[in-house]
């Protein structure tokens, strides 16, 4: 019993020491990331690596969520005689919830994992001591760079897979189904508004491209420097990412709403 | 006035959750000399380095390099000394993203403004020094291991240090890159007008090109000498070590309890 209760207590202190230690990563990150603007060559660099890369599954799973929304979502309006306003309701079911959650869940499987499992590797073949001793921060040089790539890439991604689930929606909506377009696109227009619907959706990506990222590289600069160390820390970055996303998400969403 | 021997350690201790790996070792390196440091594996060497790269901080004692206690640096002028020093690491541990000619430029992009045709120039005379400058838009996992290592080596001596540490340099190699390897150790000690720390336990390669040895044994120095005082050495440990001998005051046997007992062989009557 007394054992159990030590265990746990152990548990308990260990979270919090590496939440501190975390935030203490985050901070000195923050810090470290003059370099990152002085030259920002090496932010674009991997934008390339972790934004660009991710295009093709961000492309084609906003196709497909998009054409889904459409067929779901035609086949509830249509019981209410009010088909017409597909257009609106696969849009804001994007741009307010499904873009920024999804692209942030794919964007951490697809480049958190890549970061962190790089980030990694780098300690473990000691290129980041290399760099300690050639008197270059590798938080300022290596790390900083990728957080505010992934900052950047996420909201971006997010616009791009809103975009291509409303293209998608456009496709089996009017082309397949033959939803009238004009109410397709001018309900859309009226009923989308840029200030509620838009720009809440944009902090939500920022926020997830900040927690995504920022758990991305804390994983891999505190991952042990070892296969098994690299590969567990890989796996982590995805499920502490995909919780963290889903949690905020809540709590974002929770802020956002205004009841009326 | 610089001192004559611009690396000093004092009274070294270092301890990993109060497990000491390092005991009151004490070593001076004079400018210009090559050193060894030869022990077994596991015996507290890297940790050494570390130690002397301001990396760790010793639980007691001190490294002075070129007159500053390197532990009592702030972060700033610890950089500032680091870039007086250059380390290669065991398996070379060049930047895997980079090619071999940014790895060597590296970190005078990082330190200098110096324009990207001077750079181009330092780089191609870095890589031409260590055999490599046809080598220069490789990858690093187009590398054999020595060439690894000599990239590593080039851009070690990047922006000319004045301490080159070596950790584990001949490690994995075959004996024509060993060689190539120990040469340039001294080649460009000399030519750099450096002093170089080889942390090592390949005793024959070493001992041809080093000024002095010391031996580390459970972290603690047991013997040092020039090359020929340690051939000659009569201290049980150096002996072995220099013999690759199986047994002696290094076990082949990790402590264990009597082998008949261990086996359940022992008779009750006996």
């Amino acid at each position: 019993m007394l054992d159990l209760l030590r265990k746990l207590g152990h548990t308990v202190i260990d979270a919090v020491w590496r939440l501190g230690y975390a935030g203490k990563f985050f901070f000195l990150t923050l810090i470290g990331s003059g370099i990152s603007f002085r030259r920002f060559h090496l932010v674009v660099r991997e934008i390339y690596y972790t934004g660009v890369r991710s295009l093709i599954i961000i492309i084609v799973s906003g196709l497909f969520v998009g054409m889904v929304l459409a067929l779901q979502g035609y086949e509830t309006l249509q019981r209410y005689g009010s088909s017409s306003a597909l257009g609106v309701l696969v849009a804001l079911a994007l741009v307010r919830e499904l873009g920024p959650v999804v692209s942030a869940l794919l964007f951490a499987s697809r480049a958190g994992s890549a970061i962190t499992a790089e980030i990694g590797l780098m300690k473990a073949t000691e290129q980041l001591s290399a760099m300690e001793m050639m008197a270059v921060d590798p938080i300022s040089r290596v790390v900083a760079p990728r957080f505010w790539s992934g900052v950047i890439s996420l909201p971006l991604l997010t616009a791009i897979f809103n975009a291509m689930g409303i293209f998608g929606g456009y496709l089996i909506g009017v082309v397949l189904i033959g939803v009238d377009e004009g109410s397709f696109w001018s309900q859309m227009q009226a009923g989308v508004d840029f200030r509620e619907d838009i720009m809440n959706g944009v902090i939500k990506s920022f926020v997830f491209g900040i927690a995504v990222t920022l758990i991305a590289v804390f994983e891999g600069y505190d991952s042990p420097p070892t296969a098994e160390g690299v590969s567990g820390a890989t796996t982590r970055t995805v499920v502490t990412s995909s919780l963290v996303i889903l949690i905020l998400d809540f709590v974002l969403t929770s802020f956002m709403f205004r009841g009326v | 006035m610089p001192p004559e021997n611009f690396l000093e350690i004092r009274d070294l201790n270092f301890a990993y959750d109060k497990r000491p790996i390092l005991r009151g070792i004490n070593m001076s390196i004079p400018k210009g000399q090559v050193v060894a440091i030869m022990g077994g594996s596991g015996c507290g060497k890297t940790t050494l380095l570390r130690l002397i790269g301001g990396q760790i901080r010793p639980t007691q004692g001190y490294v002075q390099f070129d007159g500053r206690i390197v532990h009592e640096l702030g972060r700033s002028d610890l950089y500032e000394t680091r870039r007086k020093m250059g380390m290669l690491f065991q398996f070379g541990a060049l930047f895997t993203d980079l090619s071999v000619y940014d790895n060597v430029a590296f970190q005078m992009r990082e330190h200098t403004d110096l324009p990207e045709s001077l750079i181009r120039d330092l780089v191609l005379m870095k890589l031409d020094a260590v055999g490599l400058r046809g080598a220069r838009d490789l990858m690093p996992n187009e590398l054999s291991g020595g060439m690894a290592r000599r990239v590593a080596l080039a851009r070690t001596i990047a922006l000319d240090p004045m301490l080159i540490m070596y950790d584990e340099p001949f490690t994995g190699l075959d004996p024509i890159s060993l060689g190539v390897i120990g040469n340039l150790i001294r080649k460009l000690n000399d030519a750099l007008g450096a002093s170089s720390i080889v942390v090592t336990h390949d005793v024959q390669e070493s001992l041809q090109i080093v000024d002095y040895v010391y031996f580390v044994s459970e972290g603690v120095i047991v013997a040092h000498g020039t090359p020929d005082e340690i051939r000659s050495s009569k201290t049980p440990f150096v002996h072995q070590f220099i013999h690759g001998e199986i047994d002696g005051p290094v076990p082949f046997h990790y402590p264990s309890p009597p082998y008949l007992e261990d086996l359940q062989l022992e008779s009750p009557h006996a």
